[in-house]
């Protein structure tokens, strides 16, 4: 029914797991990790998870991105491998 | 956080955000009977509302709006409003959490089902909320040691 939005969901969800993985910024990463948890969120949605999607937004895209940045005031912000 | 600089906009955008949030999330916290939500999902973003004031005023003006000590206390407090819901209903002779025991004389038992499960819900919020920005605190006090 909502294949086309189910569609470019799944395309968007693709690309910014691609981008995180092989941008060299790591808060770029986090961020796009962010973006992907949100798609995830829309997917569940729309897939009429609303509970399941609700959790993930909060969770996978706020809190989840706030400590992953946290975790990057440790570190350098550049990957060296 | 290491060089703290401090942008208006970023400030500003903040302050006039994180109420919004914690309004939403006392509202999913109290309609999670009815809708999608709960417990779980307000206490969340109420502990993003706080994240976000920490994140954008930095740790010293922000411990006026939830202090780095109350973390563990308060997550304490809402655990304890929980198991002591399910414990009363024990006590008084039926499983874990059987709201409809809890003891209140004059009130009907799926009344006492309603406001048990609020009860609990609010518990689990405030453990939540409480819990997670605990968890910050302590992952940015490593970073002022080290």
């Amino acid at each position: 029914m909502h294949w086309k939005l189910e569609l470019i969901l799944l395309v968007m969800l693709l690309l910014t797991a691609f981008i995180s993985l092989k941008v060299r910024d790591l808060l770029a990463a986090v961020v796009m990790l962010g973006v992907f948890s949100f798609v995830v969120a829309l997917l569940f949605v729309v897939m009429g998870a609303v509970d399941v999607g609700f959790t993930e937004a909060v969770v996978g895209a706020g809190v989840t991105t706030v400590l992953y940045i946290v975790a990057l005031f440790h570190s350098t912000r550049e990957t060296t491998d | 956080m290491t060089h703290f600089s401090e942008s208006p906009i970023i400030v500003v955008v903040g302050r006039l955000i994180a109420p919004f949030i914690q309004l939403f999330g006392l509202y999913v916290i109290f309609h999670g009977h009815y809708g999608p939500g709960g417990g779980f999902q307000g206490g969340a973003m109420l502990a993003a509302s706080f994240l976000l004031i920490r994140l954008c005023v930095g740790e010293e003006a922000s411990q006026m709006h939830f202090k780095r000590s109350l973390g563990a206390p308060v997550g304490i407090l809402g655990a304890a409003v929980f198991f002591g819901i399910g414990l009363v209903t024990m006590g008084a002779g039926g499983y874990f959490l059987d709201y409809s025991l809890l003891p209140f004389e004059d009130v009907s038992a799926s009344k006492l089902r309603f406001f048990g499960i609020l009860v609990v819900e609010i518990g689990i919020g405030i453990a939540v909320a409480a819990t997670l920005v605990a968890i910050f605190d302590e992952l940015m006090g490593g970073a002022d040691n080290g």
